[in-house]
């Protein structure tokens, strides 16, 4: 077992500064009402208390990041043959994502089994990936959008994080839960925890406990799969959405991507940018076919994807991590818990 | 008979000749009313009507067209139907209105602001009553009361159509705007008010968080290019997708620049944004500059032409020649 260790309230900025001085440190700031992930400044204070807006996604998988650049050229030898010369940028900038919900942290166990695969292990994220530490903050309180008890999580969940930090009395209870974050317990301002790991666990079970009881959703995969065809059950799922990328973006689970070159003359730019399955120009094909036309059968992919096609390719790994953003941030308050309900229903009707 | 009771009984009305009728209903929790689409009578129970109906569902309406359908309006909502008109993107024949006296709607960004200054959090909403002066929500176990002009839409404050311009069935007597005339809009009086570098500086900062997610486009119900928005176009190729400011602010100009003269200010570009970034402060800029050239005020006279739909060879207000 691991040690446990402690740190005061008011030591946790001189914590910070070390960890900063060494590596960049993300944490959640308020920017202009949102709370955002930003490099550590001392002269912002953190926001622990609430989950961040936007989540902690970019620290690995940035909006845009730039794969290589290119050149076309001609052989000096010989002016009738092209070259082109490709030039890679792997970036991996030893980052401390600090203070994130065990749900910001949990996204990227979702993204592993996608980027860190045997057959096409994708080197940028795995550069990044391994770059990162997570020390996360598990919850002291629960929001009406919470529901990581649905998919196999909890406020206090460990999965994908590397330290995590329970609130109690005076400071934060401190424990390395994977072998990437227990030399950050090493650091002289954190002091012997184990007589407070009671008080931590009695915080972490009452927020457990104060979350809305989960159904059962152990029949969604296959109630998703057969209201596949049921475009009048999807139309109704739909009607309000509007499409836009809110709850794809704010995310920590939805990894897709797109590709686009920025040429200039024989140089250029290849980029890999976050994309959504809520657009239009998602599934649309070069031919002008678009197998996802309207918005209800983007939707149906964004709920059939997290709540069925994933879980049944990896083990049952449910890709959502229950942090309610898509539900919180959405400007229409699509809710996708009521939809895996509301299909888990009608595969029972 | 109350008047949302009415409503219901001329929905129910209307319905067997609707696709749908469309509305709102509550949503996932107290705080959160959602759009309700109304295809049966049951549906039609379930709809509310309340300072929490903060959205448009005029932005619904393009995408039904050839089919006849409902809308329940407010009455900034109803401009927008009214533009949508002028500019023939819906039919006259396909739109039935239902209208009601607007007292108002919430901002839900600065009723939340109220909360977390109250030290409670808007995520644990436990209750809700509202009546014309107060809005009272109970979360964490501590009931928060507000005043309505403090938590109120910007819009609403400045509101000068409480009713909607244009309904097939209005539900209750008309009332008469709370202001009589609009005051000074806060946020332009800010930006007039800095330098122009302060000013780059003010839209540097806020567009810093734009996650391009476009739920200020979607949600503007004059945004009818939908699927083919230059945002995402390769050809016309205006923008990349650079995660940069300058290319997240060169989308919002492109935004505004095409509504100018169009936008009604119903806020929903900046209400939709999930991280309240205050976008609408660039239409109003531009709304303004049309006012001033035009003298007008677009989605309240279904007959009028937008100023930039038509073309005069001598304008009133810009002079070509002879200066």
């Amino acid at each position: 077992m691991a040690a446990v260790k402690y740190i005061a309230s008011e030591k946790l900025p001189e914590w910070l500064k070390a960890l900063a001085s060494e590596r960049r440190v993300l944490v959640p700031v308020e920017e202009g009402g949102g709370v955002v992930f930003r490099p550590f400044d001392p002269a912002r204070q953190p926001v622990f208390g609430s989950d961040a807006t936007a989540p902690p996604k970019a620290a690995v998988f940035p909006a845009c990041q730039e794969l290589f650049r290119y050149e076309n050229g001609k052989d000096p030898e010989d002016a009738g043959k092209p070259t082109l010369n490709i030039i890679p940028t792997i970036e991996a900038t030893p980052t401390v994502v600090f203070g994130a919900k065990p749900c910001g942290a949990r996204g990227f166990l979702i993204f592993d089994r996608v980027y860190q695969g045997k057959k096409f292990p994708d080197p940028y994220y795995t550069a990044a990936r391994d770059a990162t530490v997570f020390i996360t903050m598990a919850c002291a309180t629960v929001e009406n959008t919470c529901f990581c008890n649905w998919v196999g999580s909890g406020p206090a969940d460990t999965a994908g994080s590397d330290v995590l930090l329970t609130p109690i009395a005076g400071g934060y209870l401190v424990e390395a839960v994977s072998d990437k974050g227990a030399p950050f317990l090493d650091s002289p301002l954190l002091t012997d925890g184990a007589a407070k790991t009671a008080e931590a666990e009695a915080v972490r079970t009452k927020a457990r406990e104060s979350l809305a009881p989960a159904p059962d959703i152990a029949d969604a995969p296959a109630a998703l799969l057969a209201a596949f065809d049921d475009m009048d059950f999807w139309r109704d799922q739909s009607d309000k959405c509007i499409s836009c990328g809110a709850c794809t973006y704010l995310c920590p689970t939805c990894y897709c991507f797109t590709i686009t070159d920025e040429t200039a003359g024989n140089a250029g730019r290849r980029m890999r940018s976050w994309d959504a399955c809520m657009h239009f120009q998602f599934t649309l094909e070069a031919s002008g076919h678009n197998p996802r036309p309207t918005k209800a059968h983007r939707l149906r992919n964004r709920v059939g994807h997290k709540f069925s096609y994933y879980p049944t390719l990896h083990e049952g790994l449910i890709a959502c991590c229950g942090c309610g953003r898509c539900v919180k941030s959405c400007p229409v308050s699509v809710d996708i818990r009521e939809i895996v309900q509301n299909a888990v229903a009608r595969a029972k009707a | 008979m109350s008047r949302l009771e009415e409503l219901k009984t001329r929905i129910k009305e209307a319905l067997p000749g609707l696709e749908c009728v469309i509305g709102w209903q509550k949503g996932y929790d107290l705080l959160h009313h959602t759009p309700l689409f109304m295809r049966s009578e049951a549906d039609v129970d379930k709809l509310e009507w309340s300072p929490l109906n903060v959205h448009n569902p005029a932005v619904y309406l393009p995408p039904f067209r050839g089919k006849k359908v409902g809308v329940v309006v407010k009455g900034c909502d109803s401009r927008s139907v009214v533009e949508l008109l002028q500019e023939k993107l819906v039919n006259r024949d396909e739109i039935v209105i239902f209208g009601l006296p607007c007292d108002g709607v919430v901002d839900l960004s600065k009723v939340k602001a109220k909360l977390a200054t109250a030290g409670v959090t808007a995520g644990q909403v436990e209750a809700v009553s509202h009546n014309d002066k107060t809005i009272v929500v109970t979360a964490g176990g501590k009931a928060v009361s507000m005043q309505m002009t403090d938590v109120a839409a910007d819009k609403c404050l400045r509101c000068q159509f409480p009713n909607a311009v244009l309904a097939d069935a209005y539900v209750g007597d008309p009332i008469a705007p709370s202001a009589p005339s609009p005051a000074a809009d806060a946020d332009l009086t800010a930006l007039d008010a800095m330098s122009v570098p302060e000013r780059m500086a003010f839209w540097r900062y806020h567009m810093d968080r734009c996650i391009r997610c476009y739920a200020c486009r979607n949600a503007c119900p004059m945004c009818v290019c939908r699927d083919h928005c230059i945002a995402q176009s390769r050809e016309p190729h205006w923008l990349s997708q650079d995660d940069t400011v300058t290319e997240k602010l060169m989308f919002q100009v492109v935004h505004a620049m095409h509504l100018a003269g169009r936008c009604t200010e119903c806020g929903e570009c900046q209400r939709a944004c999930p991280m309240d970034i205050p976008v609408l402060a660039l239409k109003k800029h531009l709304n303004r500059t049309i006012h001033d050239l035009f003298n007008y005020q677009a989605g309240v006279d279904p007959a009028a032409i937008p100023p930039l739909l038509q073309f005069k060879v001598e304008e009133d207000n810009i002079k070509e020649r002879g200066w």
